[in-house]
């Protein structure tokens, strides 16, 4: 189902991204040092940001909710890192590898693409290096996240939503 | 489109949200010890008042949080928005009685 | 070809190039910069439709958006014609073709016109005084006829071929209107450093400047002016969109635009929805027409707009034109179109002195000024030819030029919730004050100099020194619209809503039959109820009202602006969402197998779930009769992947859940799993499935297809706002999950060599088990559960790896007469079984003691959502709706069908739920919902049937098949 074309258009480019393995995070605020220390990586703490290095990345997605992102291998050794770190404090660590699918969207003016059905301010002051946040975009549910200072954009959907984005997306960007 | 202002996430368009009925309804402890027409007016009885008005709303869409705010019904102003749970704001008194 | 109306020289069209067009089967032609109602009057075509009501012939009354008659049809090819498009506000393009509307056999000759005896017989409130029997005449003859004669334009049959866009866009300025005032605020907010967009209705920008090419701004030519001005905003990255037409102002300066991209590729129209931080309208005024008998001949116009027609577009709409003016704006026009050509017969000025330096200036001109009268009426057939004047005087003017003052134009500032002032001065309605950040400028303020225009623009725009410098005009004047529609509601054929054909009469016979509020004498009448929303004719109408009253206008009130404030079409609203975009479709991940076997599919919720897979000469029923056969005798497989799925994970997991579902949790130990059901606080169910415990910690929760989101939310709702100190979280994993369901006697052979790490012999693994484990080597979930009534199993895997293991299942499964089966065999099956669904059984008002479930509640729970509930005295009544099994004679029900106690019956006393043809029983069974149900076990009852004579059936247990539940256990 995975829309594996890659869409080139007016200097942008719209490509369904390489599995990779994810997880929802789940606990409390102060006990996220616990989590940093299993993920090898800063848990972050302020709202809408996102850390990310050696393969992993954490979205903050709500004050006790992250969305861990990771190259494949971690699927088998994330959770009894994180069964470690955690002991008998409570979390909930569940894996949601197989339940989105990932597009990647860059190319200066990316963003006029996302204004097409998202309702977010998307630019640099409103939407800097490292932000991240589920929102919308058209009739779909999307965790969205600017990795970094250039145009790029990573995009989260659940997986039977993702034709549907797609095409969405792609009617959007044809038609800038 | 309403900009609604989530403790969480700030200022966020209303599409993100889902709206949650009057806010300050907490579940009675013990709903067995209420009678018929308690457990009635816990059910089923809501303010409607014109003016300042708490109600619930999850940022669905967003952080997924519930939270509670304060809105003006006639003018669809946004007084205050706060966490659930803390107690409403000062000045924000509703409209009129239950 | 020639056009003899285009001037010699000046106007903005292009003239060096030269496009054609054509309008009710002539071909014309025109340029660049034209609009369709500049290139017809430059041919001498003032005629472009007939009215609404009357089918009275009319012209092209002004030059912009305000546009009541000039409503013509484009015609761009299958499911591109575009009916009602104002002509002033068509770009002119090559090609064009148009039509005009509401006549026939022509628009010159038109069968409908309605003319002296006939018309006096549709007086105002004519539909609701005439339509009122008898009996069924509306619906049989009135409103057939009234809609052949009547309405405005056709839509078009076939499917919209083209694409509509919509945008996002954030900004710190947003500016409405690129006249002067709107360039000047957009200019000095962009030097500001803020995020500025400007958005003007017309092609081009630049407002009343296209039209004043004498103008001097900052020292600079107007036109030049424009330029500069234009070349600045664009480096100072201001998005400029022109053809784009702010059409509703929402809260929070949310403003919604419609655009109209000049592209031929690419989309039709672009919705931008701004955020803005601040809303600069500089949305102008519109000049009022004033009522005397037949003043809407083609012919008669407003006075501005003959002047822009002359001075932006280099076209005379006349030779020789007579000026009504009750304001001083009629003497600018007719200085202005002398100086460009035109032949001024007269102005017919109805103040007794007007001003002295326009006398003089006229005097000057040689134009004859006839001080204190007006128009009696207007004289000609489908052209004026001429006028009789007030003092009864006949005047011969092809052209009839009518300047009765200015009405700003204060919509979107109203949208705004923005409050109005009466401005007795200016004669008009001023904006006041808003609760939104929004500031006026120019015109739509009452500010008609162009000094004043580029000042308030400036200050509106957050400037700081100086604006833009201008003279400043000097102040105009006119008679009040009160005082100048006097005696126009004597007069007969005196129109007030040009398009939807109210005269002044019309208002004030409603005022005389009582109507005191403006709202119901718009109704009523319906004048301002039209596509232009009475953009000319609210502030007359409103006269007229307030003079007949004996009040003062703001005493009889003003009608709200609605949105849109300018017809705007359907497909810019509905952007992407049509077609196959209309919603998402949601598929599984064995949906491509399905699909590639030639199954059937059938909507539930967004998904689309496989519902029989008929082999060929096979129909739907055949083939669920032998989906069903399979899975009793052999086995079948199924994808249960749409399922909802919530992980909940902490330490007081089971806690949630108790509190949440009926059923007891607490001593569900690790590995079984637990039919579950769910209630609102109300009592009544509202979702139910099987809940896995995968440890003391986690339980694996399924829920219906279509209630996944909602039990989520309900969950998160408890979990956050009642009990917060529970120690657990949710986690949605519907599509972590696919799910395989292998159902029936063979099930456990077929599956048993693909497991690994478990045992799933009966005794090792029994009904209502749960594992971790693999199936051919692939992470999964096994649970022995049925919904079938056979022995069962459901094997979760990661969806990506679903389409290998169904297929090998397939393959291993073929020499036991594996059969895949869909949701129809899945409804028959569960049906035999007494099995209900949640939403077909259950319609929000069923407990678990009426769905029969009393047995799942647990008893001794202090409480759960929804206990108290069940305790009032009505949910605990004998005789309420009860689950039963119905056996019909004959014929299988329809589903919904009411439950009679006697075929003759008045009332119904339940409702059949679910009925099939049973393969098991070879015979029609039914649930259904019947008033103390369980009492009435052996009796008749019988199912009404449309048009036919009810079906008898016998009450009887739901559980058709193998009542002591002996096949899960196999």
């Amino acid at each position: 189902m995975h829309e594996n074309s890659v869409i080139r258009h007016a200097g942008i480019t719209l490509r369904a991204l390489p599995g990779m393995a994810r997880f929802a995070l789940r606990c409390a605020p102060a006990d996220a040092p616990r989590a940093s220390q299993a993920l090898g990586l800063d848990l972050p703490l302020a709202a809408l940001t996102a850390s990310a290095g050696a393969g992993r990345a954490a979205l903050w997605l709500g004050p006790d909710e992250w969305l861990i992102l990771a190259e494949d291998g971690a699927a088998e050794t994330l959770p009894p890192a994180m069964e470690d770190a955690f002991a008998a404090t409570p979390f909930s660590l569940v894996e949601v590898s197989g339940r989105q699918l990932a597009y990647g969207l860059s190319g200066p003016g990316a963003e006029e693409v996302l204004a097409e059905g998202c309702p977010l301010d998307l630019s640099d002051a409103a939407f800097g290096p490292g932000t991240c946040t589920r929102t919308l975009f058209g009739k779909v549910e999307m965790v969205l996240w600017r990795p970094g200072p250039e145009p790029a954009w990573h995009i989260e959907v659940w997986r039977s939503f993702a034709p549907h984005l797609h095409a969405h997306l792609r009617e959007a960007l044809l038609d800038l | 489109m309403l900009l609604i202002r989530c403790p969480h996430c700030g200022d966020r368009p209303e599409v993100e949200f889902r709206h949650g009925g009057e806010a300050h309804l907490a579940r009675p402890p013990e709903p067995a010890a209420l009678s018929d027409a308690e457990w009635a007016a816990y059910l089923h009885q809501r303010r409607n008042p014109r003016g300042p008005h708490a109600e619930r709303w999850r940022h669905i869409h967003g952080c997924g949080r519930f939270f509670n705010a304060v809105r003006d019904t006639l003018t669809d102003r946004f007084l205050a928005t706060y966490p659930t749970g803390a107690a409403r704001p000062d000045g924000t008194q509703q409209g009129d009685p239950a | 070809m020639s056009a003899p109306f285009r001037t010699h020289q000046g106007g903005r069209p292009d003239r060096a190039r030269t496009l054609r067009f054509t309008f009710d089967g002539r071909t014309y032609d025109g340029h660049p910069g034209d609009t369709l109602a500049s290139a017809l009057l430059a041919h001498g075509v003032h005629l472009t439709g007939r009215s609404f009501k009357y089918h009275r012939p009319r012209g092209i009354l002004s030059a912009g958006p305000e546009e009541p008659n000039a409503l013509v049809e484009l015609d761009a090819g299958p499911g591109r014609r575009e009916p009602n498009s104002r002509a002033t506000m068509v770009p002119l393009r090559d090609g064009l073709l148009a039509r005009s509307q509401n006549r026939w056999p022509s628009l010159a000759w038109d069968a409908g016109a309605l003319t002296g005896a006939a018309a006096a017989l549709l007086p105002a409130g004519f539909y609701y005084k005439t339509f009122m029997g008898p009996g069924r005449a509306w619906e049989k003859l009135y409103e057939p006829l009234i809609r052949r004669m009547a309405g405005l334009g056709r839509a078009p049959a076939e499917a919209d071929p083209d694409r509509y866009a919509q945008r996002y866009a954030h900004c710190d300025v947003l500016v409405v209107g690129a006249g002067p005032a709107g360039l000047a605020a957009a200019l000095a907010a962009a030097r500001g450093g803020a995020r500025v967009i400007l958005c003007d209705e017309q092609m081009e920008m630049g407002g009343s400047l296209l039209s004043q090419p004498g103008t001097r701004i900052a020292g600079l030519p107007g036109w030049e002016w424009l330029e500069v001005a234009l070349a600045e905003l664009r480096a100072l990255k201001v998005r400029l969109l022109p053809r784009t037409t702010a059409f509703s102002y929402g809260l929070q300066n949310m403003v919604s635009l419609a655009e109209l991209p000049e592209r031929a590729e690419g989309p039709r129209e672009r919705l931008w929805m701004v955020r803005a931080a601040r809303v600069v309208l500089a949305t102008g005024a519109i000049e009022r027409p004033l009522p005397f008998s037949g003043n809407d001949r083609p012919g008669v116009m407003l006075a501005d707009a003959a002047r822009v027609y002359a001075l932006r577009y280099g076209v005379l709409a006349g030779h020789r034109a007579a000026v009504l003016a009750a304001h001083d704006s009629g003497y600018e026009a007719a200085f202005a179109l002398q100086a460009a050509g035109m032949e001024i017969a007269a102005i017919l000025d109805p103040r007794a002195a007007p001003p002295a330096d326009l006398l003089a200036e006229a005097t000057g001109r040689g134009i004859r000024v006839l001080a204190g009268q007006g128009v009696a009426r207007s004289l000609g057939g489908r052209r004026v030819t001429g006028l009789i004047s007030t003092g009864g005087e006949r005047i011969g003017c092809d052209l009839l030029l009518m300047a009765g003052g200015w009405t700003p134009s204060v919509h979107l500032f109203s949208q705004a919730r923005g409050a109005l002032r009466w401005d007795a001065a200016r004669d008009a309605y001023l904006p006041d004050t808003a609760p939104e950040a929004v500031l006026c400028a120019g015109a739509c303020q009452g500010s008609y100099g162009l000094g004043a225009c580029l000042a308030e623009g400036h200050a509106a725009g957050g400037g700081h020194g100086a604006a833009p410098g201008a003279q400043p005009g000097r102040e105009p004047s006119g008679m009040p619209t009160a005082q100048a529609v006097a005696g126009a509601a004597k007069a007969p054929m005196a129109f007030v809503d040009f398009q939807n054909d109210v005269q002044a009469k019309d208002i004030a016979l409603a005022v005389r039959e009582g109507f005191r509020s403006i709202e119901h004498v718009k109704r009523y009448t319906t004048n301002g109820m039209a596509t232009d929303q009475g953009k000319t004719s609210n502030m007359v109408g409103l006269a007229i009202a307030a003079a007949t009253l004996g009040q003062e206008i703001p005493a009889v009130g003003l009608t709200r602006y609605r949105h849109p404030v300018t017809p705007t079409g359907f497909g810019g609203l509905a952007g992407r969402h049509r077609g196959d975009l209309f919603e998402p479709i949601r598929r599984a991940p064995l949906h491509g197998w399905a699909e590639a076997e030639g199954a059937l599919f059938e909507p539930v919720a967004q998904w689309r779930r496989a519902r029989a897979f008929p082999r060929a000469g096979e129909d739907l029923h055949a083939a669920v009769l032998r989906e069903c056969r399979a899975v009793r005798q052999a086995a079948g497989i199924f994808d249960a992947s749409t399922l909802g799925k919530i992980e909940v994970v902490g330490p007081d997991a089971a806690e949630f859940l108790e509190r949440l579902y009926v059923n007891p949790w607490k001593k569900l130990a690790p590995g079984r799993c637990r039919y579950g059901i769910m209630l609102r606080e109300d009592g009544f169910v509202t979702d139910d499935g099987v809940v896995g415990r995968m440890a003391a910690d986690r339980f694996h929760v399924t829920t219906t297809t279509g209630g996944a989101a909602r039990v989520l939310h309900m969950m998160e709702d408890y979990l956050q706002t009642e009990f917060p100190e529970l120690r657990v979280w949710l986690t949605s994993t519907t599509e972590q999950w696919a799910v395989i369901a292998l159902q029936g006697p063979k099930a456990r052979t077929i599956l048993e060599p693909f497991v690994e790490g478990l045992d799933i012999s009966a005794a090792s693994f029994p009904h209502m088990s749960v594992a971790a484990c693999r199936v051919m080597g692939i992470p999964a979930r096994l649970f022995r559960v049925s919904f079938t009534g056979e022995l069962g199993f459901e094997v979760n895997v990661a969806p990506d790896q679903a389409p290998a293991l169904w297929r090998a299942l397939m393959r291993a499964g073929a020499p036991h007469g594996l059969t895949p089966y869909g949701t129809e065999a899945m409804h028959v099956l569960r049906a035999e079984k007494g099995y209900i669904i949640v939403s077909q059984e259950t319609d929000g008002t069923v407990t678990p003691d009426d769905a029969g479930l009393s047995w799942a509640v647990g008893k001794a729970k202090r409480d759960f959502v929804g206990k108290r509930s069940l305790a009032r005295p009505e949910m605990r009544r004998r005789d309420r709706p009860q689950l039963v099994g119905l056996l019909p004679r004959g014929t299988v029900p329809q589903e919904g069908a009411q439950i009679l106690a006697s075929p003759g019956a008045r009332m119904a006393e339940g409702h059949v739920t679910s009925a099939y043809w049973s393969p098991a029983l070879d015979r029609p069974i039914a649930l259904g919902l019947l008033a103390g149900g369980r009492e009435r076990m052996g009796q008749t009852v019988y199912a009404t049937v449309m048009g036919g004579a009810p079906i008898a059936m016998e009450v009887t247990d739901p559980v058709f098949l193998d009542k002591a539940g002996e096949r899960v256990n196999a």
